[in-house]
């Protein structure tokens, strides 16, 4: 019987096998078969001839992929980039424009990336970042519904105790971070830092480098972050060591922890003590009067926000009072995702937050830039486009077809793109530094995620793509016959897509200069509001001591005994706080509309009005020769407004304290004193008698000597009387320009970013008006011979840029106009947009456009005709 | 040797190709080396070796006419170039005057 071998590999043999060798190889296995299968029989030569062939599938045999052709195409693509390569040599200053330009563009875009990709990440630290939520509060106040954060220790101590089945871990936190002096030996530094129940460092996965995350759990303990202790200990383990807290407290450190990263809620968390050591002889964990807690969660196995929420919503009822229950008070949770961007209420709506907007202005910015970017290459390769028309008539001659030359000019775009990103990412590590100094962030590159590489690498794709996408489809449309001829010419409209590219630039880079611009004038507005005292020679601290108790008058006298001091006063908040809101107060014609409003309430000596220097309406300053005046009060002129009284100095205020109803007389009312944010409106404020022992201290310098010279005076003078408290002062004016660092940051990134958007838009008005010049030089030489002036020829070449950028202007304006004008609204106080930024702004476009063209056209006008007529 | 190299076992297809002078194709190939060095060999490696001796012009091919016991395959016959022989010759050179350089050397 005739059998043949197995039918599978056969085939599978002729399919790899390489044309040339097919026959003689398949004989040679079909003989070999034929007498294996006489000598040992069917299956044993069938087994042979599989081997065989599998044996046979290797290179030498194989045939190539797709015949020939894969080394041709090889070839082909490396023909690209090598042409590509030697069009970037030949023309070193297009290249360096267009690399340049692109790199720009780039590094912004990455910056910016950066900077969301951090704001994106925020909390990310902490490892149970989707189990954890924070209970918030929402509640009827003056017919709106509030949204808060701040809780009473009841509501913590409830949800531990009733709601374990919801939680698995609940911490409560003072609702504030707190300044407090660590002392140790001679050291001591005044650090912020929080008060935490024991829970809280495993919650929220602080990274322990000593100790474990139990150390809060005895009320005489304390847990520093590495930093705080290489200040006290340098590298030495500081366990068990005693630290002198406000030098009350002998807190024993049991814990040292890594530094959380900028971008977590307790950043700046520098010690963590136990929240009883805050409690403790004041108050308890089961309190529902007095919201100064944030109480954080974590949930249990299987449960979720949206059910925790739903079952706590109406915990807080059976514990309070009915007019507390009147503002409807409801609970809610909010998942640790959202604390940062997500946290904006509008009348108990969850909005979307300023900080998002920001987040979304400039990811907008980001790409602008980096689509100037890519204008500047499209134009400058479709303005080069003539010069490689024969190129490209020469390639199609000789059988490109379109879509090779598509490929041509892409991986042209694929190289710039890919050298700018190189140069880019260099940029960015230069920069960098810089830059998380004006942010206010830790960023670094994450040169180790294999996702930022990839991210780069699709990014230099799209960044290719885009830019090289109409060179490419423009140029490989050329009709080689014509281009050949030479009769070809790109017509009236060839240079339309690129004028209206020039024009979205500069409409682009104009509305930012714009934005910018209105940006600082709403600075400047607001730095120049009077604030109602002088910051001048004021300095401001906070002693805590026991020592600095009942030496007021002491300290006082000895404080001006200096001569370099004017006045001195105390205070029980800071000058620019907005610390302390009490409601309680009647006055006479008080209607019941007012019944819930607050003021915000100060303790003053009455010395606190000469050393800050406010300004009085009406009436006058608390004075120690009349002894009614402790039961005075001053008010502001917006708390003059609310009261609504004639002669606000002949009516008194009642302020019911526990059932008391306490008669203050009101002495005087003073300009408002910008405490919160200077772009809102003043707080209605109060400022009652004090005696002295407020905790803070002002200090009015005089004059006479340099602050310099006064301080250390001062410090001596300080250090007699309170030698336990560091000498820790702050000049109010510092306090005070404090309060404008998120506008001025806002400022400062706006006007880098629109700055190096200018940069690049005129760098590639430049490479365009070169481009220009260059092609006309017959034209020029010509026009010269003819006895045409170099002014004519200048303003002949310059006037098509100078239109572009004039209409680029009229485009922005009215963009710019109604965009900015709705940013202003999210301040109460805010300046209106001066005309004059328009007319700076469209002014100066033009005459960097006029000097960017100017250049070139000049030189061009100036060449000797002769040269330029002799050429070819 | 520098430019041209042969390889252990091309060596030895090819000295198989010159001894069986135009009558050596694969089968032949293998089961003459078979027979010599008493081991089995795959055809799989004769193929490439040939393919490779071919591509360095040490041997070349002609194609035999169609037979009937190889299912109307044509055989491939290879006979050894001018340049395989002078390879050949100058690996036997070689050998020889080292071989010769070896001392009387006794073991035992």
């Amino acid at each position: 019987m005739k059998s043949n071998p197995p039918k599978l590999p056969l085939r599978f043999f002729r399919w790899f096998c390489h044309p040339k060798l097919r026959d003689s190889i398949e004989g040679d296995l079909m003989e070999l078969y034929e007498e294996r299968l006489e000598q040992s029989g069917k299956f044993k030569a069938d087994l042979r001839f599989i081997i065989d062939v599998t044996l046979l599938f290797r290179p030498s045999i194989i045939k190539p992929t797709e015949g020939t052709q894969t080394l041709n195409t090889y070839g082909m693509y490396k023909s690209y980039f090598k042409i590509g390569w030697r069009n970037l040599l030949r023309n070193k200053g297009y290249s360096l424009i267009n690399i340049g330009g692109l790199a720009l563009g780039m590094t912004v875009a990455i910056m910016i990336g950066l900077w969301i990709f951090d704001e994106l990440t925020y909390n990310h630290y902490h490892k149970n970042y989707d189990r954890i939520g924070q209970i918030y509060r929402k509640n009827l106040y003056q017919g709106k519904i509030e949204t808060g954060n701040i809780l009473t220790t009841g509501i913590g101590t409830l949800m531990r105790d009733e709601y374990s089945s919801h939680f698995e871990k609940v911490t409560m936190v003072r609702g504030r971070n707190e300044e407090h002096v660590l002392g140790f030996d001679e050291k001591q530094f005044t650090q912020v830092g929080y008060f935490m129940q024991p829970d809280g460092p495993e919650m929220f996965s602080l990274n322990m480098i000593h100790g474990t995350h139990g150390g809060l759990a005895d009320m005489t303990s304390i847990m520093l972050s590495q930093s705080t202790a290489r200040k006290f200990f340098n590298e030495e383990n500081p366990i068990g060591q005693i630290i002198r807290f406000d030098n009350k407290w002998d807190l024993k450190i049991t814990g040292v922890y890594d530094d959380l990263p900028k971008n977590s809620v307790f950043h700046n968390a520098t010690y963590f003590a136990p929240l009883d050591l805050f409690l403790n002889g004041w108050s308890n964990l089961n309190v529902w009067d007095n919201y100064n807690m944030h109480v954080y969660v974590q949930l249990a196995n299987e449960k979720n926000f949206e059910s925790a929420s739903g079952a706590i919503k109406e915990a807080m009822l059976p514990h309070i009072d009915a007019s507390t229950a009147a503002s409807n008070p409801e609970l809610f949770v909010l998942p640790m995702k959202d604390w940062h961007l997500n946290a904006y209420f509008e009348n108990g709506v969850n909005v979307r937050s300023p900080l998002m907007n920001s987040v979304w202005y400039y990811a907008i910015i980001g790409c602008f830039v980096l689509i100037l970017a890519c204008i500047n290459f499209m134009n400058l390769t479709t303005a080069r486009s003539e010069k490689r028309s024969k190129e490209v008539g020469i390639r199609k001659s000789i059988g490109s077809v379109r879509g090779q030359l598509i490929g041509q000019f892409y991986s042209e775009a694929f190289l710039v793109a890919f050298l700018a990103f190189i140069l880019s990412i260099l940029l960015t590590q230069i920069f960098l530094p810089a830059y998380n100094q004006i942010a206010d962030k830790d960023m670094t590159l994450p040169w180790r995620e294999p996702l930022f590489w990839l991210g780069g690498l699709a990014f230099t794709f799209i960044t290719g793509l885009l830019a090289g996408s109409y060179p490419a489809l423009y140029l490989s449309s050329f009709n080689a016959v014509q281009v050949m001829k030479g009769t070809f010419k790109t017509g009236r409209f060839a240079s339309l897509p690129r004028k209206v590219l020039v024009t979205v630039q500069f409409t682009v880079s104009i509305s930012l200069i714009i934005g910018t611009a209105i940006v600082y004038q709403q600075i400047q507005f607001a730095k120049s509001r009077p604030i109602g005292y002088s910051r001048e020679g004021l300095i401001s601290l906070h002693p805590r001591s026991p020592e600095f108790q009942g030496k007021y008058e002491v300290l006082r006298n000895e404080l001006k005994a200096t001569g370099v001091v004017d006045e001195v006063a105390e205070s029980n908040y800071a000058i620019v706080s907005t610390l302390g809101w009490n409601g309680g107060f009647d006055w006479r014609g008080k209607d019941d509309s007012q019944n819930d409003l607050t003021f915000n309430i100060n303790r003053v000596t009455p010395e606190y009005g000469k050393t800050i220097g406010w300004e009085f309406v009406q009436g006058r300053d608390f004075s120690r020769t009349f002894p009614a005046d402790a039961n005075g009060v001053i008010i502001n002129e917006t708390t003059a407004k609310i009261f609504g009284f004639e002669n606000p100095t002949e009516e008194v205020l009642i302020r019911n304290r526990d059932d008391n109803r306490e008669e203050y007389k009101i002495v005087g009312v003073i300009r408002d004193v910008v405490k919160g944010s200077p772009f809102q409106k003043t707080d209605p404020c109060l400022y009652f008698f004090a005696g002295g022992d407020e905790g803070w201290l002002h200090i009015r310098m005089n004059n006479k000597a340099t602050a310099q010279e006064a301080l250390p005076k001062i410090e001596k003078a300080f250090k007699k009387i309170v030698p336990s408290a560091p000498f820790d002062f702050t000049f109010a004016d510092d306090d005070y320009t404090a309060k404008f660092k998120a506008e001025e940051r806002i400022g400062t990134l706006a006007s880098i970013f629109s700055t190096l958007a200018i940069i690049i838009s005129c760098l590639g008005l430049f490479g365009l008006a070169s481009f220009v010049a260059e092609q006309r030089t017959k034209e020029i030489g010509i026009r010269k011979v003819m006895g045409a002036s170099v002014a004519s020829l200048w303003q002949m070449l310059s006037k098509d840029f100078v239109v572009l950028v004039i209409l680029s202007f009229v485009v922005a304006v009215p963009l710019t106009y109604s965009f900015m004008n709705n940013w202003l609204q999210h301040y109460e106080y805010r300046t209106n947009i001066p005309w004059f930024v328009f007319v700076l702004t469209g002014i100066g476009a033009l005459a960097v456009t006029i000097l960017t063209v100017s250049f070139q056209a000049i030189k061009a006008a100036l060449t000797n005709p002769v040269k330029s007529l002799r050429s070819e | 040797m520098t430019q041209q190299s042969l390889g252990e076992f091309e060596e030895l297809v090819l000295l198989m190709v010159a001894a069986q002078h135009d009558e050596a194709y694969g089968v032949t190939i293998l089961e003459g080396l078979e027979e010599k060095l008493d081991k089995k060999v795959n055809i799989s490696a004769v193929h490439v070796a040939l393919k490779r001796m071919e591509d360095k012009g040490f041997v070349k091919s002609r194609f035999g006419g169609i037979t009937e016991d190889r299912g109307g395959r044509r055989k491939k016959f290879y006979v050894i170039t001018a340049l395989g022989k002078k390879m050949l010759d100058a690996q036997y050179d070689l050998r020889n005057s080292i071989y010769k350089q070896i001392p009387k050397i006794s073991f035992g």
